[in-house]
C-alpha cells in the first residue's frame, strides 16, 4: 500500500508535468501571468517596505534643503526647456529637408516610463518584469530603452505586468550599426552568463574595420527596433573563421544589473 | 491508529509552512538580486525546501512543493511553465524513498543532501531546456554560477532545518503522550 502510494504520486506529478509542457504557448503564456498575479500583494508589500526608508529620509530633510533641491530643479528644468525649444527647431528643420527630398519623416518617440518590479530567478535566462501592461497600451516587441541606451524589448504582455527580455538574452537579438566610416551591421547577441555589461556583435564582414570606443546604435534592421537607439561601445574585434566574418565585443551603455526605471518605446 | 490520524489531519500545518516558505523563497529570489550583484548568481532554495519536505513529511507534500513550486519558479522566469517541476519531483522522490536509511536528524546529512539537491535540480533544469530546443544563457560562467547555487544551498540547508523544527515546536501539533501511571494499578497500603 506504501509502495502503491508513492508510485501513484510519482505518475500523477509527471503526468501533469508533461500536460502543462505540452500546452499550446498561448495557453502556457496565459497560465504563467495567472500565476504570476498571485504574487501582485506581495510585490505592492516590497514596494511599500521599499519606499518607506526614502519616505522618512524625505520627511527628516531641513526645509532648508528642500528649497535648495527645489531651487537645483527649476534651474534645471528651464536648461532643459531651451534645450527643448532647440531640439523642437532642429526638429522642424530637419522635417522641412526630409520633405524638400522626399524621405518618409520619422515619427518621434513616444515613451511611458515603467518600474522594474523583478528580476528572472533562474541564472540562464536574463529578463525582468515590469510593471506595465495591456492595460497601459504595451504590445510585445515593443522596446525598452534607458536615458543610457537600449534595454531590451516586451516579450510577453500582462493585464498590468509585462516581461522584458534583455539584450545578452539569447532570445533577444538586435541588429546593429557601427558608427564608422563604413557604417558595418551585424547582430548582438548573448556573449557569456556572468558579465550583464557586454555582449557579442556578430555576422561584421570580415573586411570590418572596428576600433575600440567606436559607438553602436541600433540599424533599424529587422522591424522590432527603431534606428538611432544607442546599444554600446565597440572594446575589441576579432575575425572569425578564418576571416570569414568579425565579431566584436560591445560594453553597453545601459546598465543591466542596476535597472530600476526604464522606458517603453510606442511606435 | 485513531491518534495517527488525528495527529496527521492536525500537523497539514507543516504542509502550510512548506508551501509558504517555497512561495517566499521564489519570491524573495525575483526580487532581491544581492546575491545576484555580489555573486553573479542567485541561490535557488526550492531543492533544500524539497529535501526538509521529503525527510520530514509526507509523499503528498512532497508532490505538492514539486508542482506548486515549479509552477510558481516558472511563472516568474523565463522558463517554459512546468519544467522545473519534474528535477525538483526527482530529487524529492529518491530521498523520500531512501529516507529510513538517512540519518535524517544529523546536521551533517542534512548538509550532504541540501549540497547534493543544490548542484543536481539546476543541472536536470538545463538538461530538460536542452531536450525541450531552448536555448539557455550558458558558459564558462556558468560553472562559477553551478558553484555558488551550490555553495549557497549548502549554506542554507541547517537553518532551513532549524527554522522548520522550531516552527513545528511552537506551531504544529504534538499527540499527548499518554502516563503509564493508572490510577486502577495503584497500589494502595492500608495501615498496617
Amino acid at each position: 500500500m506504501f509502495r502503491k502510494k508513492n508510485y501513484l504520486a510519482l505518475g500523477a506529478v509527471t503526468l501533469l508535468a508533461l500536460l502543462i509542457l505540452s500546452l499550446p504557448p498561448r495557453v502556457t503564456a496565459h497560465l504563467k501571468l495567472t500565476i504570476a498575479s498571485l504574487f501582485l500583494p506581495l510585490f505592492g508589500l516590497a514596494n511599500t517596505t521599499q519606499q518607506l526608508p526614502a519616505d522618512l529620509a524625505d520627511s527628516v530633510l531641513p526645509r532648508r534643503e528642500l528649497f535648495q533641491q527645489i531651487d537645483r530643479l527649476r534651474r534645471e528644468n528651464d536648461q532643459y526647456k531651451v534645450l527643448a525649444v532647440q531640439n523642437a527647431a532642429i526638429a522642424r528643420e530637419n522635417d522641412q529637408l526630409h520633405s524638400l527630398l522626399g524621405w518618409q519623416q520619422q515619427a518621434p518617440w513616444k515613451l511611458k516610463l515603467a518600474n522594474v518590479v523583478m528580476r528572472d530567478p533562474a541564472n540562464w535566462w536574463r529578463t525582468v518584469q515590469i510593471d506595465l501592461g495591456s492595460r497601459d497600451g504595451l504590445r510585445e516587441n515593443m522596446s525598452v530603452l534607458t536615458a543610457e541606451g537600449l534595454v531590451g524589448r516586451v516579450s510577453s504582455v500582462g493585464l498590468t505586468r509585462s516581461q522584458v527580455v534583455l539584450i545578452g538574452d539569447p532570445n533577444c537579438h538586435v541588429s546593429a550599426l557601427v558608427e564608422n566610416p563604413a557604417h558595418d551591421t551585424g547582430i548582438v547577441s548573448a556573449s557569456g552568463p556572468l558579465d550583464t555589461s557586454l555582449v557579442d556583435l556578430t555576422y561584421l564582414s570580415g573586411s570590418a574595420s572596428l576600433k575600440p570606443g567606436q559607438n553602436v546604435i541600433t540599424s533599424g534592421l529587422g522591424g522590432v527596433f527603431p534606428k538611432g537607439i544607442p546599444i554600446g561601445q565597440v572594446v575589441d574585434s576579432r575575425p572569425v573563421e578564418f576571416g570569414l566574418y568579425t565579431e566584436a565585443r560591445v560594453k553597453l551603455s545601459a546598465n543591466l544589473g542596476a535597472l530600476e526605471q526604464v522606458w517603453v518605446l510606442f511606435p | 491508529m485513531l491518534l495517527r490520524l488525528s495527529a496527521d489531519q492536525m500537523n497539514f500545518l507543516q504542509t502550510i509552512l512548506i508551501l509558504a516558505a517555497a512561495f517566499l523563497a521564489v519570491f524573495g529570489e525575483a526580487t532581491l538580486p544581492v546575491l545576484h550583484h555580489w555573486l553573479g548568481a542567485q541561490v535557488d532554495l526550492l531543492p533544500v525546501l524539497m529535501v526538509y519536505a521529503a525527510l520530514n513529511a509526507d509523499i503528498a507534500t512532497v508532490s505538492l512543493l514539486a508542482v506548486l513550486g515549479g509552477l510558481w519558479f516558472d511563472a516568474l522566469s523565463a522558463n517554459p511553465l512546468g519544467i522545473s517541476i519534474l528535477p525538483l519531483f526527482a530529487v524529492g522522490f529518491v530521498i523520500y524513498l531512501r529516507r529510513d536509511l538517512i540519518l535524517r536528524e544529523l546536521s551533517f546529512a542534512q548538509l550532504v543532501l541540501g549540497t547534493m539537491a543544490s548542484a543536481i535540480v539546476p543541472v536536470l533544469s538545463i538538461l530538460l531546456l536542452l531536450t525541450a530546443g531552448k536555448q539557455p544563457l550558458l558558459g564558462w560562467g556558468s560553472i562559477w554560477q553551478w558553484l555558488v547555487m551550490t555553495a549557497g544551498g549548502a549554506a542554507a540547508t541547517p537553518f532551513v532545518f532549524a527554522l522548520f523544527n522550531w516552527c513545528n515546536r511552537s506551531l504544529g501539533y504534538q499527540p499527548r503522550i499518554e502516563p503509564s501511571f493508572r490510577p486502577d494499578r495503584e497500589i494502595r497500603r492500608g495501615r498496617i
